[in-house]
């Protein structure tokens, strides 16, 4: 299964890339949040995944008796996810703020003619 | 989106998804949940209200705006590690009362923590949607 | 001392705050904080004349050898002396000079600041501190040139003063640093002690290369003598502070201070003869064609600087006594002249010499301080000046070389006694004309210090041997070891040095009074300037700039997806070369765990939710399959023992889909803008990279995993923190402040989008 969850985590960054170098603001933004998805995957694959055993001591037990999943991991993408929503929230506001003022969603459209520097 | 079937489910919905969001915050520290799904869950249950009802219905039904839990889960998270300096312990030290309370286990300033969460995710999410809802709504 | 040093800082920081009073008459108070310092330098004077070792310690980096430490020689002396003394004056006259200017309180802070960093250089022991101190003047100088900050050219010439004395900065904080390997203690003390090692060192050439360059940017030595007339443009109290007593006399105190270090050398005498000597004609000479009377000056001073690094590099014992005098002849008298322009600007609106006539008649005070003033930089006899002209001639005529050096050092003051003539005496002679009938008098703030300088001027030229053993021989023993035989005279008796004297003041007086400056000779040179060093340097600069805008266009040309393939390409061809150098990685499938039916669904769910995605041409479609994948990447989470992860991805996921929806219903279907050729080669780049992650993912999961931490955290999270449910417990117990930090990352991002969407755009600003 890693080999295919690697191969998952080489298509989201793919896509996220393909997505993020479009001229299309919306289309910046789901790039982005496919790169998010796939960097926290990458993360998560990299603590070694384990099957039905969450990091959860038994209710009858001090510490753990048998294998558990990596908590470090998931807690760097929980924090992760939760940021990364306040990320896109800021981002999806930004975009509809651009299009009100520009009326285009062309990436291209903002860049000022020629600007003296 | 105005059914009427959603519409009579959500006012039931409301309280009960509110209750199952603070369940999740106190059972967090022994069994997945915690402060950050519970905010959200409660968050989630008024976006819920808000389509069947309208977003102006959802705002009456809160007497303040909902940003104003935001200082109050930051102040509460920030007061929960200033409070073991007191006992001469260091910044965020966990403490703990000691007997455990019935339904929610140990209270410790971790708890407090989390509640502050609680409170800032809800806070955040509200403002965020009802921002945005609002200015679109006077647009149209 | 330490207090002393930094009050300069103390009271501009507290001027922040009462503001108001200190723009009115307040003001003159801050003249207490010069002559508070003054009286305190002046009573460690007889500690330092009978030489007592003042040194006062103050750790700062002590681990790397940098500390405030403090050294009151008598050569610090002298500077400390002139910086709070001149200042005082400054101080008070600034008050009245700048009287109802509505940034007066701003002005002077700056001064103040200024002058604790003059304080601080000249008194370093430590040749970091001193760089420190050294930079600060540049920056509060900056500040003080451009003061007018509302017209361009006073911007303009300010960044030309920081530029160059800036870059001076970089050359002299090189070789300082080499000069602390080479001696291996930053301690100036410690240097001079050591010279001998530093002299025979292979380094030497560059050291001394490096420490003349940032001193002769400071003290506006040829060729970078041109940031100074620009420097004018200041408030006239800047420029009587800056280039009388303080900010150019740096570059000059530096080449004082290590001349026991890296002097008596050929290289070093060499080096500040050859610049300082042309300097000094070159200055002069140019001084003749100026019409405005602060250009005159700033000509003068410049010539007056040359000479004095090329008494420093004379390297006799009458010459840095010469050199010693004349540092107090030169800040006495311009100074004084300086605010006696700074008068006649202020009153009349002119500066302008062929229009100033006269002024004696409605002026009287500042005449008389401008013409003592004037003799005095012209070295008549029984002023100071006469003093240090003298010392002057007999520095040169006792040199190797020595036809040379006097024929240039008499031309100089020929040329420097007319240029001081004209400044301080022309506007005051002849007919007084209709325009200036009704001026008058300004207070007593303004015409007192010009003349306080000028008489003493006159009064240490009558006297001087009171300066003998307190300060002139004191410098001469920081310069030189010894300072025997050092007297100063009024009468030498009738010697060769008398006749060059008598030629200098015949040829001068008499120059003066057949030569008028023109505006005519003012055109003639400003027709050379096409060869002039300033417009050489400013080309270069402006070469510089061009390149790396061309440069930074072509990395950063405003459009994020060619950041980003630069980026991403970069990462790609060096991880992709390393890779396929090393050889094809292995990777044995057989450890990795089985593949259940769920996992191959969800996963083909997956990819087929990324292929739509990205394919389709509607928002709706797009955004509804970004959140499958979101909810299958939640599947996953479940399946692999995260049911923490898999809750809050399941929320998050509704929430942004609702967000998207909120905000881009409305908005059109993608246009097609790229061409297939574009969207080919971007897939390609894409995949490439994509690959390169698959395939470190793959490498990485062959390694073994070091879980040391997760076990602490997963056998104490009951055992410390009382829960368990680890993941919970890590978030709000083990890292409860990254937690802390990410709630407020979440609150700013509500801050962010609610101002926003509060934001009404104005609609004349959206074009």
């Amino acid at each position: 299964m890693e080999v295919i969850l690697a191969i998952l985590i080489g298509v989201l960054y793919a896509a996220g890339i393909y997505m993020m170098v479009r001229r299309s603001l919306v289309k910046l933004l789901i790039g982005l949040i496919l790169l998010g998805n796939g960097a926290n995957m990458l993360i998560f694959l990299l603590g070694r995944i384990t099957k039905g055993s969450p990091p959860v001591i038994p209710e009858d037990a001090r510490v753990f008796a048998e294998v558990y999943a990596d908590p470090i991991p998931q807690a760097l993408i929980l924090t992760a996810i939760v940021i990364s929503f306040g990320l896109q929230a800021f981002a999806i506001i930004l975009l509809k703020q651009v299009y009100i003022v520009n009326a285009s969603d062309d990436l291209d459209d903002l860049n000022p003619i020629e600007e003296e520097i | 989106m105005k059914t009427i079937i959603l519409k009579t489910a959500s006012r039931y919905l409301l309280p009960l998804l509110l209750l199952f969001s603070v369940f999740i915050l106190l059972r967090g520290h022994y069994l997945p949940g915690g402060g950050f799904v519970g905010g959200l869950v409660a968050a989630i249950s008024f976006v819920l209200h808000a389509f069947a009802n309208g977003l102006s219905n959802t705002r009456l039904l809160l007497k303040y705006h909902p940003r104003i839990l935001i200082p109050i889960g930051l102040g509460l998270s920030l007061l929960s590690g200033f409070v073991p300096m007191l006992f001469g312990e260091p910044f965020m030290k966990g403490l703990w009362f000691p007997e455990p309370l019935p339904v929610i286990g140990m209270v410790g300033s971790a708890l407090f923590f989390d509640i502050g969460v609680y409170f800032v995710v809800i806070g955040v999410t509200l403002t965020i949607l009802f921002t945005i809802s609002e200015t679109t709504q006077l647009e149209e | 001392m330490l207090l002393a040093v930094l009050s300069g800082f103390l009271v501009a920081a507290s001027l922040l705050f009462p503001g108001r009073p200190l723009k009115g008459k307040g003001a003159v108070l801050l003249t207490l904080l010069p002559a508070g310092l003054f009286i305190y330098f002046c009573s460690l004077l007889p500690q330092a004349a009978a030489g007592e070792r003042l040194f006062f310690h103050y750790p700062w980096v002590p681990a790397m050898g940098v500390n405030f430490d403090f050294w009151l020689d008598g050569l610090s002396m002298v500077f400390c002396l002139l910086i709070t003394g001149i200042g005082t004056l400054i101080f008070f006259y600034a008050s009245s000079y700048l009287k109802g200017h509505p940034y007066l309180d701003r002005f002077l802070g700056y001064l103040s600041m200024f002058m604790s960093a003059m304080l601080g250089l000249v008194l370093s022991d430590n040749v970091i501190s001193l760089f420190v101190f050294w930079e600060l003047t540049s920056i509060t100088s900056f500040f003080l040139i451009g003061f007018n900050n509302d017209s361009e050219a006073s911007r303009k010439s300010s960044m030309l003063a920081l530029a160059i004395t800036g870059g001076g900065g970089f050359f002299l904080m090189a070789g300082l640093v080499l000069m602390g390997t080479v001696a291996g203690s930053y301690s100036v003390q410690e240097m001079i002690a050591g010279n001998a090692l530093m002299k025979n060192h292979a380094l030497y050439g560059v050291i001394c290369f490096l420490v003349c360059a940032g001193a002769f940017t400071k003290s506006a030595q040829f060729p970078f003598h041109f940031w100074l007339p620009g420097a004018m443009k200041a408030p006239t109290p800047v420029s009587a502070y800056l280039h009388s007593a303080t900010m150019v006399k740096a570059g000059v105190y530096l080449l004082a201070r290590l001349t026991p270090v890296l002097g008596n050398h050929p290289y070093w005498s060499l080096t500040l003869m050859i610049t300082g000597g042309f300097t000094m004609v070159y200055a002069a000479v140019h001084s003749l064609f100026r019409t405005d009377l602060k250009s005159i000056l700033a000509y003068s001073t410049i010539s007056a600087l040359g000479m004095l690094v090329f008494l420093t590099g004379v390297g006799t014992g009458e010459a840095f006594t010469a050199m010693a005098v004349f540092v107090l002849v030169h800040a006495l008298y311009k100074a004084s002249l300086f605010l006696v322009t700074g008068v006649i600007d202020h009153e009349t609106g002119i500066r302008d010499v062929t229009r100033l006539s006269g002024l004696q008649k409605v002026l009287l005070p500042v005449a008389v301080a401008g013409v003592l003033a004037a003799l005095s930089g012209g070295g008549i006899p029984l002023t100071f000046g006469f003093i240090g002209k003298d010392l002057i001639y007999e520095a040169t005529m006792r040199a190797g070389n020595a036809g040379l050096l006097t024929a240039a050092a008499l031309l100089t003051n020929i040329l420097l006694l007319y240029a001081g003539f004209v400044a301080g005496i022309k506007p005051f002679t002849g007919r007084l004309s209709e325009a200036f009938q009704d001026v008058h008098l300004p207070p007593l703030s303004m015409w007192l210090p010009p003349l306080l300088l000028a008489v003493a001027g006159v009064v240490l030229g009558l006297f001087p041997g009171v300066l003998d053993v307190p300060v002139v021989g004191p410098v001469v023993t920081a310069m030189q070891g010894t300072a025997e035989g050092i007297h100063l005279h009024i009468w030498h008796g009738f010697n060769f040095t008398l006749l060059l004297s008598a030629v200098t003041l015949v040829a001068g007086v008499g120059f003066y009074l057949l030569r008028k400056p023109t505006h005519k000779a003012e055109l003639t040179i400003g027709r050379l300037g096409f060869i002039s060093p300033q417009r050489l340097i400013t080309g270069a600069a402006r070469g510089v700039i061009r390149f790396s805008d061309w440069f930074t266009i072509l990395f950063q040309n405003g459009y994020l997806r060619v950041y980003l393939q630069y980026i991403v390409l970069f990462l790609t061809v060096l991880l992709g070369i390393r890779y396929l150098g090393e050889g094809r990685p292995e990777i044995s499938v057989s450890q990795f765990s089985e593949i259940t039916v769920y996992e191959g669904v969800v996963s083909g769910v997956i990819l087929l939710a990324i292929l739509v995605t990205i394919l389709t041409s509607s928002r709706l479609t797009a955004i509804a399959s970004l959140s499958v994948v979101g909810y299958c990447i939640c599947l996953l989470f479940v399946f692999y023992s995260a049911p923490d992860l898999a809750m809050t991805q399941f929320t998050i996921d509704t929430l942004t889909v609702v967000l998207f929806v909120l905000v881009l219903f409305k908005l059109p279907a993608f246009t097609k803008i790229s061409t297939t050729a574009v969207k080919v080669r971007d897939m390609v780049m894409a995949v490439a990279f994509g690959t390169l992650i698959t395939i470190i993912a793959l490498e990485v999961l062959e390694e073994p995993v070091n879980k040391e931490i997760s076990r602490y955290y997963a056998e104490n999270a009951y055992v410390l923190a009382k829960g368990k449910n680890v993941v919970n417990v890590i978030l709000v117990d083990f890292r409860g402040l990254d937690t802390m930090v990410e709630i407020t990352v979440l609150t700013i991002a509500a801050i962010g989008v609610f101002s926003l969407l509060k934001l009404k755009i104005n609609p004349a600003e959206k074009e």
